[in-house]
């Protein structure tokens, strides 16, 4: 244990590893405070730059482009009551009202405190887990990949927000993105619609930044308005520091929420925005004084926000080491580990132990780095929060259209990429979330091939996936979780008088 | 309004067109049996998923999760800034180069938005240009000419 962790200290501090994760960390904070750029965008636009470097500094830039954007969306989120990602929409509820009392720079420092402790925890927690989650790894033949994966793919599309039906919906589109391209098993090239490009498959450099690019721009453009500060008190260094006993007030909010959230960051699909506004509840009801949630309380702030990121940091176990993505997040890191033929998976921490400690020591000084980085810039990130969103999207645009192309140097790529996107757009605005997409998309091609060998082994029997116990129980659960599905549909069903019907 | 108003139909219909797609266009690959799949089978299987779940939506009642998201009208100028920015630098990459082929695109999508004037999005066209000149084709040598002539 000890010795590993010195080994991760040794790689993290590498020169040029050391330099990547700051860079990673640096623009993932200037990204996040931007309006309308989130952690999926900005990780999708910048995966083709980490192709050239060493997995481990190109791994350890994503991750710090992923807890740096979610840095800097929590000061977005609390100063303009816009929150970035899905994980700071309950940070809203109490920051921006914290805010608006002119006790934005508290806020912020408590929110920054807040993920500090959550993501140490988280490491810990990852430390001490991943060797245990390992051993059991070594046990799973195909058809428990199988039904896990399963069960990811079921609980992530089914535990968000929005349709449950809508949400396995988009998964399947996204598995259908992945069988595109050579069959595995017997060579043959599938809808590739005679584009030499497709018979490698649908990059994921493509797919990422149309879903999560285009499709964003799209929705955005032209009406995101100016960004308005709600507060009038000047923020600038001195006014980020805690008020007196508000560390004190805060201590027992962290450690909830960074409980919570590490639990549900291991498990495949839940994630951090569940974690958050699960900590909010248990806030809530735990208070003293209820009333004062939603009008400032700081608790609604340090609890959610230390939930989201130890969950940040724990969704890396399952991604590591059973290769199995619990969110659209991990699946891109993954994704860029396969590209650097890295297979994520029980042998990671043996074959490439430098990669997995070393990933973990640079989450701990990434962190660090914002922590220190954060006090002093708030200044210049208040600046920055008032560039208009009208200035920001033709530059995505470009960073979009450049990224693709410098993935393969091809120009056709680009005319992908924003025929994807379109489609994504569509999608999204009938309602088909593009996070479970990519997940399908990322998973597909193993699920394909975990399925067709459990069923080849076992003659064609499809009772294989319940006759071990691991397998078993992964199948009850999301056989569970498709029952909950139904019942919720047929409950509001039930509910509806006929009577609204025919009004 | 009848019963049937209420249905979610252009999701249905999104899902349905998408599905049977998956389950024709499968039928040129061996479909195998549950013992030893072709490559045909896993799409099919996927295919008929989706029709299913279509079939779902229009059984079902509508979900109220359906969020209004504003009116098409209005929102054409920035999508048709937005697709022909990307068409512009495409085709001007093609037979222009690098360099004018940024230039295009911002200026095109930055008309997306009303509240640019023409003054802004010329300055914002020509300082991204060159940054991003600098950046990609001289920083990180990028592999696209700057200039195509003819």
């Amino acid at each position: 244990m000890i010795e590993n962790l010195m080994l991760g200290v040794q790689t993290a501090f590498q020169w040029e590893n050391f330099l990547y994760a700051f860079i990673g960390v640096f623009i993932g904070n200037v990204v996040g405070v931007l309006p309308g750029i989130g952690s999926l965008a900005a990780i999708s636009m910048l995966l083709p730059l980490t192709y050239g470097l060493n997995p481990v500094a190109a791994l350890m830039m994503l991750a710090g482009l992923y807890y740096g954007t979610s840095f800097g969306g929590a000061t977005t989120t609390i100063l303009l009551n816009l929150p970035g990602t899905p994980t700071h929409a309950v940070v809203c509820v109490d920051g921006h009202p914290l805010a608006k009392k002119g006790r934005a720079g508290s806020a912020i420092f408590i929110a920054m405190f807040a993920s500090f402790v959550g993501v140490s925890i988280g490491i810990a927690l990852m430390a001490t887990l991943s060797p245990l989650l390992t051993g059991v790894a070594f046990m799973f033949g195909p058809q428990e990949y199988f039904a896990l994966m399963l069960m990811g793919l079921l609980a992530a599309s089914t535990l968000t927000t929005g349709s449950p039906l809508k949400g396995v919906t988009s998964v399947v589109i996204g598995l259908l993105f992945g069988v595109v391209g050579t069959d595995v098993m017997t060579g043959v090239s599938r809808f590739d619609f005679g584009l030499s490009t497709l018979q490698d498959g649908v990059s994921l450099v493509v797919l990422a930044t149309a879903l999560f690019g285009i499709a964003d721009v799209l929705t955005h453009a032209g009406k995101l308005g100016e960004g308005s500060l709600t507060t009038d008190s000047k923020i600038n260094r001195n006014s980020v520091r805690p008020e007196k006993g508000e560390i004190k007030q805060s201590a027992k909010p962290i450690v909830r929420g960074a409980t919570i959230g590490s639990a549900l960051g291991i498990l495949p699909g839940a994630g951090g925005t569940l974690a958050a506004f699960m900590s909010y509840a248990v806030e809530k009801k735990t208070s003293k004084t209820p009333e004062r949630f939603g009008k400032g309380a700081m608790e609604g702030v340090s609890g959610p926000e230390a939930a989201n990121s130890s969950a940040a940091i724990t969704a890396f176990i399952p991604t590591l080491t059973l290769g199995i993505p619990g969110d659209a997040v991990m699946a891109l890191m993954l994704g860029a580990l396969m590209i650097h033929n890295i297979t994520p998976g029980p042998a990671i921490m043996v074959e490439h132990p430098d990669l997995f400690w070393g990933l973990i020591i640079s989450f701990w000084i990434g962190n660090f780095i914002l922590l220190v980085l954060n006090i002093p810039l708030i200044g210049m990130w208040v600046k920055l929060l008032q560039v208009p969103y009208r200035i920001i999207f033709p530059i995505i645009l470009l960073l979009i259209s450049i990224g693709v192309y410098s993935a393969n140097n091809n120009i056709y790529d680009v005319i992908m990429v924003l025929g994807v996107g379109i489609f994504g757009f569509l999608a999204s605005r009938l309602g088909f979330q593009p996070a479970p997409m990519l997940l399908g998309f990322v998973l597909g091609p193993m699920v394909e091939e975990n399925f067709r060998r459990s069923l080849l082994m076992a003659h064609g029997d499809l009772l294989v996936f319940f006759k071990q116990p691991l397998s078993a129980v992964f199948m009850s659960v999301s056989l569970l979780l498709l029952a909950l599905v139904a019942f919720k549909r047929l409950r509001k069903t039930w509910a509806k008088p006929p009577q609204v019907q025919t009004a | 309004m009848n019963k049937l108003v209420q249905k979610d139909w252009p999701s249905a219909l999104f899902i349905l067109v998408i599905g049977l797609g998956a389950v024709l266009g499968s039928k040129s690959y061996t479909l195998g049996t549950l013992a030893r799949m072709g490559p045909g089978y896993f799409p099919t299987l996927l295919g008929m998923l989706l029709i299913l779940m279509g079939l779902l939506m229009l059984v079902g009642p509508r979900g109220d999760e359906v969020k209004t998201q504003g009116t098409w009208r209005g929102r054409l100028r920035p999508w048709g800034c937005t697709i022909l920015g990307m068409l512009a630098f495409v085709l001007i990459g093609q037979y222009g180069g690098f360099a004018p082929a940024i230039f295009a695109l911002i200026l095109i999508a930055a008309f997306g938005d009303r509240a640019n004037s023409t003054k802004t999005n010329v300055m914002l066209a020509s300082a991204v240009t060159i940054v991003a000149v600098a950046v990609f084709h001289y920083g990180l040598q990028l592999q696209f000419p700057l200039f195509v002539w003819g």
